[in-house]
C-alpha cells in the first residue's frame, strides 16, 4: 500500500516561502509526476515527502498515518537521486545490498533480494563492478535497483533521467514506467521536462512558484487546462497567447490557440494573414513562426514537409472548436 | 608539447633549473659519502685519513643507534595515530555549521603557522613547566602533584608538542575531504536507514582513506626528521629518552666534533627514511591508485 496525502503542506527557509501550502492526494499504485519551471518547488516538495526536509507547516500522510516527525528511513520510502549518489567505494552488490543490510535482513535473503533485483534490471553481470566501472545508463540502473529491493511503500525520483543522453533517456524512460506498472508501486517522478511528465504519468501535478496549479491525467491538462500558466507549460510548441480585439471577439482577455490546431490555408477564405518568419523543417513537422501583425508572432505546426520559406505570406486559420479562453485573471473559461 | 621544435626549446628552457637542482642536491651528498669514509673530527684537526666504513661500524654498534631508531619510530607512529585520531573528530566538528566557523577555523590552523622551536619553548615553559606551567597549576588546584614532563616522561611529551603543531595539517586535509563529500550520497544512506554511526562507518570513512594516506606520507617524511623540538626542550635527554635519528646525527657532528660518523649516521638515516618509506607506500599507497 502506498497512498500519499499532502494537507496543507508548507515550507520556508527563513522569510522565503517555497511550498505555500499544497493538498494532494496520490492513490496507491499511482504515477504522479510534479513537473513545472526550475524554482518552482517541486523538489523540495519531494523532498518533504521523503523526510529530508522538515516542514513548517501542515500534514504528510502515508497510509493515513501523519509520517511529518517520521525519520526518513521510516516512512518506507526510496528515492533515486539525480546524480544517482552510488557508494564510490561499493560495488554494484553493495550498493543494492546497503539498505537491507542497515535493515538487519539475514545475509541469505540480502542476496537473494539482490540477485532478483539485479535480474530485473539486467544488472547481474555488473553485480561486483564498483560504480565507477559502469556507464551512466548503468549506474541509472544500480540506483533504481536500490530503490526497489526495499520493496517500499512509494518510489520518489528527483529528475533521474537529467544526466543520460537524448537517446538512453527515451529508453529509460520506458524501462522506469514499465517497472513502476509490474510493481504497481506509488511512485512520484519530478521533472522539468513536459515530455517526460506526459509520457511517463498517470497523473501530473503541475507546480509554479509554490503552487499546485492543477493535477490531473495528462489529456485533462492538455485538453482543458485550468489557467494560462497549465496552458502555456503544457504542450510543445508552446500554445500562442493573443489578447486584444482578436480576444474580445470571443469574450475572454486572452485566448489561446496550440500550434497543432492551427491550419495554414491558400483557400483565400476566412483567417489571419502573416508573413513567415522562420521557418524550421523536421521532416516529420514543420514549425513555422509566422508575424502576424497585430497578433503577434504566432507558432504553427504543420505535419509534415510544408515548402514554405521565410517571407512567404499565409493565412492561418484555428479550428474554431479548439480555441481556449482566458478571463482577466488567467482562470480559464470553459464553455 | 607536440612537434620537436618545442620539444628541444622546452628541453632547453628547462635544463638551467633542472642542472641547478642537481648540482645543489649532489654536491652535498658526494661530500657526505667522501666524509663518510673519513676519520674527521674536529677535535683534531689535520689528522683526516681514509678509514674505509669504519664509521658506519661504529655508528651501527653504537647503543645509541637502536635506542633513537626505537626512539624515532614510536615518535613517528605516535604522532600519526594522534594526529588522525583527534583530526578526524575534530574535522567533523569543524564541518558542522556552527556561528563564527571561519574564526574557530583559523585558531585551529593557527599552531601550524608556530615555527618548531616557538612552539616548543612556549610548551617548555608555559605549560608543562613543573613548577610554573599551567598543567602544574592545574594539578596542583586539583590537588594532585604536578608532572616533571621533561624528568619523567620526556618522549611523551615530545609528542604531545608534535602532535599538537601537525594536528592542524591533519585536520586541515581531512576537512577539505569532507566537504566533497557528496550530499546526497548521504541523503541517499540517510534513506537506506544508516544511522549517523553507521553513515560516519560506511560513507565518511572510505571517503577519507585517500586524504588519511596523503596526511600520513606527507606527516611521516617531516616526522622522521624532528629536531628543534627536541633540541629546544630536552637535549635529546633525560640520557637518550628523546635523542632520534636526527638529534643523534646532530651530536655526532656538533656536540662530539665527529664529522665522519656524523656524515656515516647521515647516510643511514637517508637509507632508514627510505626503508620506512617503501612500507609505507606498500602498505597505504595502493589507496592512491586509480
Amino acid at each position: 500500500m502506498g497512498r500519499i496525502t499532502l494537507e496543507g503542506v508548507q515550507k520556508s527557509f527563513g522569510p522565503v516561502h517555497i511550498i505555500k501550502g499544497a493538498d494532494l492526494d496520490i492513490p496507491d499504485g499511482a504515477f504522479v509526476v510534479f513537473v513545472g519551471p526550475s524554482g518552482c518547488g517541486k523538489t523540495t516538495l519531494l523532498r518533504l515527502i521523503a523526510g529530508l526536509e522538515d516542514v513548517s507547516g501542515g500534514r504528510i500522510l502515508i497510509d493515513g498515518n501523519n509520517v511529518v516527525d517520521v525519520p526518513p528511513a521510516k516512512r518506507g520510502l526510496s528515492m533515486v537521486f539525480q546524480s544517482y549518489a552510488l557508494y564510490p567505494h561499493m560495488s554494484v552488490r553493495g550498493n543494492i545490498a546497503f539498505g537491507l543490510k542497515m535493515a538487519g535482513l539475514p545475509k541469505a535473503e540480502i542476496t537473494q533480494k539482490v540477485e532478483a533485483a539485479a535480474a530485473t534490471l539486467n544488472l547481474t553481470p555488473y553485480l561486483d563492478r564498483k560504480p565507477r566501472e559502469l556507464s551512466g545508463g548503468q549506474r541509472q540502473r544500480v540506483a533504481i535497483g536500490r530503490a526497489i529491493v526495499r520493496e517500499p511503500k512509494a518510489f520518489l525520483f528527483d529528475e533521474p533521467l537529467s544526466n543520460l543522453d537524448a537517446a538512453l533517456r527515451v529508453q529509460m524512460r520506458l524501462e522506469v514506467t514499465r517497472l513502476q506498472k509490474q510493481l504497481g508501486t506509488t511512485a512520484i517522478y519530478v521533472t522539468h521536462d513536459q515530455v517526460e511528465a506526459m509520457t511517463m504519468a498517470d497523473k501530473i501535478v503541475v507546480l509554479n512558484a509554490g503552487r499546485i496549479e492543477q493535477y490531473g491525467s495528462p489529456i485533462e491538462l492538455y485538453q482543458r487546462p485550468a489557467n494560462l500558466f497549465v496552458a502555456g507549460f503544457i504542450g510543445s510548441p508552446k500554445m500562442n497567447l493573443i489578447t486584444g480585439a482578436e480576444a474580445d471577439k470571443h469574450k475572454a482577455t486572452t485566448i489561446g490557440v496550440r500550434p497543432e490546431h492551427v491550419t495554414v490555408v491558400d483557400d483565400g477564405g476566412e483567417g489571419w494573414p502573416g508573413k513567415v518568419v522562420i521557418a524550421e523543417h523536421l521532416g516529420s513537422d514543420t514549425f513555422l513562426y509566422v508575424d502576424a501583425g497585430a497578433l503577434g508572432t504566432l507558432t504553427v505546426r504543420v505535419v509534415g514537409e510544408k515548402r514554405l520559406s521565410a517571407g512567404d505570406a499565409v493565412t492561418l486559420r484555428p479550428e474554431p472548436n479548439r480555441i481556449y479562453r482566458f478571463d482577466a485573471n488567467g482562470h480559464s473559461i470553459f464553455a | 608539447m607536440a612537434t620537436r621544435q618545442t620539444q628541444i626549446l622546452a628541453r632547453a628552457l628547462l635544463s638551467p633549473a633542472v642542472i641547478l637542482l642537481f648540482i645543489w642536491m649532489i654536491v652535498p651528498l658526494a661530500l657526505t659519502v667522501y666524509f663518510s669514509t673519513l676519520h674527521y673530527s674536529l677535535l683534531d684537526p689535520g689528522s683526516e685519513r681514509f678509514v674505509g666504513l669504519e664509521n658506519f661500524e661504529y655508528f651501527l654498534t653504537d647503543p645509541a643507534f637502536l635506542a633513537s631508531l626505537q626512539n624515532t619510530l614510536v615518535l613517528v607512529g605516535s604522532v600519526l595515530l594522534l594526529t588522525i585520531g583527534l583530526g578526524i573528530p575534530l574535522a567533523i566538528l569543524l564541518d558542522q555549521p556552527v556561528i563564527g566557523r571561519n574564526i574557530i577555523r583559523l585558531m585551529v590552523i593557527a599552531p601550524f603557522f608556530v615555527m618548531p622551536t616557538v612552539s616548543a619553548l612556549v610548551w617548555k615553559n608555559l605549560l608543562m613547566h613543573p613548577v610554573s606551567g599551567l598543567f602544574a597549576w592545574i594539578a596542583t588546584s586539583l590537588g594532585m602533584t604536578p608532572i616533571d614532563w621533561f624528568t619523567n616522561a620526556p618522549l611523551l611529551a615530545v609528542i604531545f608538542i608534535v602532535a599538537w603543531q601537525w594536528l592542524p595539517f591533519a585536520t586541515l586535509i581531512l576537512l577539505t575531504a569532507l566537504q566533497s563529500l557528496d550530499e546526497e550520497q548521504k541523503e541517499a544512506a540517510e534513506m537506506d536507514g544508516a544511522s549517523a554511526l553507521s553513515r560516519f562507518i560506511y560513507l565518511t570513512v572510505p571517503h577519507l582513506a585517500r586524504p588519511i594516506t596523503v596526511v600520513i606520507l606527507i606527516e611521516t617524511i617531516f616526522l622522521l626528521t624532528v629536531f628543534a623540538e627536541i633540541f629546544v626542550t630536552t637535549g635529546g635527554g633525560p640520557g637518550l629518552q628523546t635523542t632520534n635519528i636526527a638529534f643523534l646525527v646532530y651530536s655526532q657532528a656538533l656536540i662530539q666534533f665527529d664529522v665522519g660518523t656524523a656524515s656515516a649516521g647521515g647516510l643511514v638515516a637517508v637509507v632508514i627514511a627510505n626503508i620506512v618509506a617503501f612500507f609505507l607506500v606498500r602498505i597505504v599507497g595502493r589507496n592512491l591508485e586509480a
